[in-house]
């Protein structure tokens, strides 16, 4: 038999090979699940990893990685610092939603005034829409003791219900002929967040991204809050005795992680998505808390994790597509790859050894 | 800009590889855009049937690609694109929310046609859009809903308060109140197109109040499922499929989203050479609204009387909102013998005359 | 007797049944919470459970015997969490959110061609004259089995997890594994076991939604249910009883908003839709700002794997 057996300092090998081992263990199972539905698993699985980034089309797919990757790492280093401190938000979704709507009313205020201090207006109030939604958890937190686990949960489907509220009522496009839905931040230049530079897919929400994953290393490398967040995960009581305040600390992270939820949001119905619309929101809040720890809670895993994920997206639309796969089918795949780079993870840590007798 | 000019160019040169030009094709590659999963038993599925049908009309000519869940906005996007750069010649978008997207991507790709289900926009000549006349067959069931109830109550089932589902309630009620002046509407909104339970617990609140004959705008069986348990005392109706699985319990009838007539036509004008762009909405006339069979718990007269007012909707010669008809408020909408616009129609953000409760704003 | 035009009887008898499945997922998740692993995948277990359920309903004819396919296939999707939690030390908060990711993949993939299939019935568990004595016939004799197998359920972990030897080892391994490891209890292969229990409380949920709530297959089925569950977990403070209050709870004001509506009630529709969640916080927050300072229950070693150095 086999048994673990704890490294003493984590392996610098292994921290680097595990993604590719788990993405070949992800092909090779993957390609039994293909092959078994019929399909060519050589042709599905180079559509998924190797046509949106080298293939015929990749000149569009490429730019559309980091379209679907910003948002994702946006929010996913956000969580990241409170899930180091212990801290669970578990409903960015929500505050998502909510810097979205934030930031189009604003903009949708003052249309059609061109200035151009609309959209930093516009992206101030997204920000704070989403962290305005996060202080909810984080007060009842500090003032009650009350679990921020379900808060933040259960205020994702408000938002929802605010959102359906948004698109068919205040926020309704007037010009719409009643259909559900907002203006078109595409036909308002002052208030769209359009590409900067097309080929790589870059707005301003994947700059704030990138930005925000290299202000969050040196947070947590270089700055005192980092340490703070850093104790206060590994060793509570410590933390406490050093002048860590838990209350300040949950009301910083929560407030971090739902500015930048609320940023995404933001950026996205000002650029990407377009418009409010009833179904919004696509899930990038519950798929960053995947994002987050794929990332091993470090803010430049995590730009690598929100790719990866990215990558299967995009992909596996075209292997849906262009080779009739179902979307499940692609879910599964998407979930084998997840499983795989979870449990070949426990090698950074830990070395198999072979068990001679009974331990 | 450069983007545009490159797939522009792109796009052309596919084109020109598979020999695709105004004067009809030998082969079209036709791709459909869903916003569920094909087995959601509903509206995605009636969508797939329709694809399916395409592919069995014309056999080795076209060739069908889709794509299930995908999300409106952003995602749309990227997908209609790619299925614009991967060779579709034509573009079913099959969720109102995709109308921004499918007129943003049709710009970039002039010699692709796109239809988009249910929205109003057409900015390139490229795009064409399609719809149903739900609210013929709501005419329909509101005659069978008012001659079949004995509580006098009568309950709907909306989604989301949108011009589609508000239309639909306001024929079931017009046709309710005509066959049975005493009807009063019960309508309950559930905030979602798909939640199943949620759709059974609507469904049993209405049957708790009193309420003996359920519509629903949703698009599960759910709420048939729960008349079901009343053994015979709730009926209810088939919504988007014909939920023939309920025939011999509460299903007295159904509304089928057919989309098998369109999509055939369409796909056929483009092999043919005289594809157009256009505005359909077709009704029961145009077989994109079929009413199910409505079974034998309806008396004999009053399935006559529903299939009169079937043929008769279907002939042109009856208008479901022909006036006298006032908004709710009492102003008035429709003048005597005026038939609504469809202008009216598709915006429609006002109950009429009698429905109690607001809309939600 | 009516209040505002609702009929409380029925309505408390119409969410006894409704709160069933997400009853069943939030015990289920209770235990293994209480050995300390957070299983954020019990919307993938539910809707597994709910294939698994219809599946062997539909071939077998029998609908106890598909919720006992509801439950092994919840406990097997549940052992891959398991594995990978428990075996490869993997993150147990992602781990749960791929597993929920992979059980609606597989149960969409599994389900193609059992649309529009009847599930036979779950029937009603007693005679019809005791459901219909007034008041306490809905309530109380009115129900399908599985509504008094739930309750009984509660009933069964409460006095398990309080006053069993069982009890006891799963408690020790939730606050504090270390020193359950040190007193001989192995730590990994109890957890694995709370959670293929989590798993198959989690399908016999999912397969009370496609067997009796809903009567049917289509993709998606449970619809978010698993994420109330674990929410009604945190709410009950980990102990079954409250977990039942906080189902009903959840599930009474769903029902009643829907009520409120049909009744005509004037209070707008956006605020009715919100209010089970909004309620649910209010409640808590009632419920924790008593015990302001105390823990809030939380199993010590809750989220955190256990790997034995020796």
């Amino acid at each position: 038999m086999f048994r673990l057996e704890k490294r003493p300092t984590p392996s610098k090998f292994w921290l680097y090979a595990t993604p590719p081992v788990a993405v070949i263990l992800t092909m090779i199972a993957g390609g039994i699940l293909f092959a078994a539905m019929g399909k060519n698993p050589f042709e599905v699985i180079r559509t998924i990893f190797w046509d949106p980034i080298f293939g015929e089309f990749a000149f569009y797919l490429r730019g559309q990685l980091l379209v679907k990757a910003g948002p994702l790492i946006l929010i996913a280093i956000g969580l990241a610092l409170g899930f180091r401190a212990g801290i669970w938000n578990i409903g960015a979704e929500g505050q998502y939603i909510m810097g979205a709507i934030f930031g189009a009313a604003v903009g949708l205020a003052v249309f059609p005034t061109e200035s151009r201090w609309i959209f930093p207006v516009m992206v101030v109030a997204g920000a704070f829409g989403g962290w305005l939604w996060a202080m909810i958890p984080a007060i009842l937190k500090t003032r009650f003791n009350t679990n921020e686990i379900l808060v933040s949960l259960m205020l994702v489907y408000v938002a929802e219900t605010i959102l359906a509220k948004a698109s068919t009522g205040f926020l309704k496009n007037p010009e719409g002929m009643g259909f559900p839905g907002s203006r078109n931040f595409s036909s308002y230049p002052a208030a769209q967040n359009g590409f900067l530079y097309e080929p790589l897919g870059l707005h301003w929400g994947g700059v704030a991204a990138l930005v925000t994953a290299v202000l969050a290393y040196i947070l947590l490398t270089r700055h005192q809050a980092g340490f703070q967040i850093k104790l206060a995960g590994q060793a509570p009581r410590a933390a406490r005795f050093h002048g860590v305040s838990p209350a300040r600390l949950v009301v910083m992270c929560m407030g971090i992680s739902g500015a930048l939820a609320g940023l995404a949001g933001m950026f996205e119905v000002t650029g990407p998505a377009g418009q409010i619309s009833i179904d919004f929101n696509t899930g990038y809040g519950f798929t960053a808390i995947i994002v987050a720890f794929l990332g091993r809670l470090n803010p430049l895993g995590i730009v690598l994790a929100g790719f990866l994920m990215a990558l299967t997206y995009v992909g596996g639309e075209m292997a849906s597509t262009n080779l009739g796969l179902p979307d499940a089918a692609i879910q599964v795949f998407q979930g084998m790859l997840l499983f795989f780079l979870l449990a070949v993870d426990v090698l950074t840590n830990y070395r198999f050894r072979l068990a001679v007798g009974a331990h | 800009m450069k983007r545009r000019t490159l797939l522009a160019s792109a796009a052309m040169g596919l084109m020109l590889a598979s020999g695709a030009f105004a004067q009809g094709m030998d082969k079209v590659k036709a791709c459909f855009v869903y916003v569920g999963p094909i087995g959601d038993g509903g509206w995605t599925y009636q969508h797939h049937q329709g694809a399916l049908a395409v592919q069995e009309a014309y056999g080795d000519k076209v060739e069908i690609q889709y794509q299930e869940n995908v999300p409106e906005g952003a995602d749309a996007e990227r997908v209609l694109t790619q299925m614009a750069l991967g060779g579709c010649n034509i573009i079913f978008t099959t969720s109102f929310g995709y109308m921004d997207p499918t007129n943003a991507v049709a710009a970039k790709f002039p010699d692709v046609k796109f239809e988009h289900a249910t929205g109003f926009k057409r900015e390139y000549p490229n795009v064409s859009t399609y719809n149903a006349r739900f609210y013929e067959g709501r005419a329909v069931q509101g005659h069978i809903a008012g001659k079949m109830t004995k509580s006098n109550k009568i309950g709907y089932i909306g989604s989301f308060p949108i011009p589609e589902v508000i239309m639909g309630i306001n024929s079931y009620y017009l046709h309710a109140k005509k066959a049975n002046p005493n009807v009063e509407l019960s309508v309950v909104w559930a905030f979602t197109w798909f939640d199943p339970a949620k759709e059974a617990d609507a469904a049993k609140a209405l049957i708790d109040q009193g309420v003996d004959v359920i519509a629903s705008h949703t698009d599960s069986t759910a709420p048939l499922a729960e008349a079901a348990k009343t053994n015979g005392a709730v009926i209810g109706f088939g919504q988007a499929s014909d939920m023939a699985e309920y025939k011999d319990g509460p299903r007295v009838s159904s509304i089928i989203d057919n989309w098998a007539p369109y999509y055939v036509k369409r796909v056929g004008a483009l092999l043919d050479g005289t594809y157009a762009q256009q505005d359909a909405w077709e009704g029961i006339a145009g077989g994109e609204v079929e009413i199910g069979e409505i079974t034998d718990k309806v008396p004999a007269e009053v399935k006559a009387e529903a299939e009169a007012l079937r043929d008769s909707i279907a002939a042109g010669t009856y208008h479901p909102f022909t006036g006298p008809i006032n908004k709710q408020d009492g102003s008035p909408w429709l003048a005597e013998g005026a038939t609504a616009p469809d202008g009216d129609l598709l915006g429609m953000n006002f109950f009429v005359e009698g429905i109690v409760g607001d809309i939600p704003q | 007797m009516d209040i505002g035009g609702i009929n409380p009887v029925i309505l408390i008898a119409t969410l006894m049944a409704s709160a069933v499945p997400i009853l069943m997922a939030a015990l289920g998740e209770t235990v293994v919470e209480r050995a300390g692993v957070l299983n954020l995948g019990v919307e993938g277990m539910m809707v597994i459970g709910a294939l698994g359920g219809f599946v062997v309903a539909v071939h077998t004819g029998s609908p106890v015997l598909g919720f006992i396919g509801g439950a092994v296939c919840g406990a097997a999707l549940s052992l891959i969490f398991a594995a990978l939690t428990q075996i490869f030390l993997a993150n147990q908060v992602a781990t749960g959110l791929a597993l929920t990711l992979f059980g609606l993949g597989v149960s969409s993939l599994g389900g193609q061609g059992y649309n529009g299939i009847k599930p036979p019935p779950t029937g009603q568990l007693l005679p019809d004259f005791l459901a219909d004595l007034p008041v306490v016939g809905p309530i109380v004799f009115g129900h399908d089995w599985m509504v008094y197998f739930s309750i009984l359920m509660t009933a069964v972990l409460w006095w398990v997890l309080k006053s069993t030897r069982i009890g006891l080892i799963i408690r020790a391994v939730g606050e504090s594994h270390e020193a359950a490891h040190a007193l001989g209890y192995k730590v990994n292969r109890i957890r694995l076991m709370c959670i293929a229990f989590g798993g198959a409380m989690a399908g016999i949920g999912g397969a009370y939604v496609s067997l009796a709530r809903v009567p049917q297959w289509v993709d998606g089925i449970t619809a978010g249910a698993g994420w109330i569950a674990l929410a009604i977990v945190v709410f009950a403070s980990w102990k079954p009883w409250r977990v039942l209050i906080g189902a009903y709870l959840f599930g009474g004001i769903t029902v009643l908003q829907l009520n409120l509506q049909v009744a005509g009630s004037g209070i707008p529709v956006e605020y009715l839709s919100m209010a089970p969640y909004l309620i649910t916080i209010l409640v808590l927050v009632i419920m924790s700002a008593g015990r302001r300072g105390k823990a809030n229950g939380a199993p010590a070693s809750l989220g955190q794997n256990f790997h034995a150095s020796r």
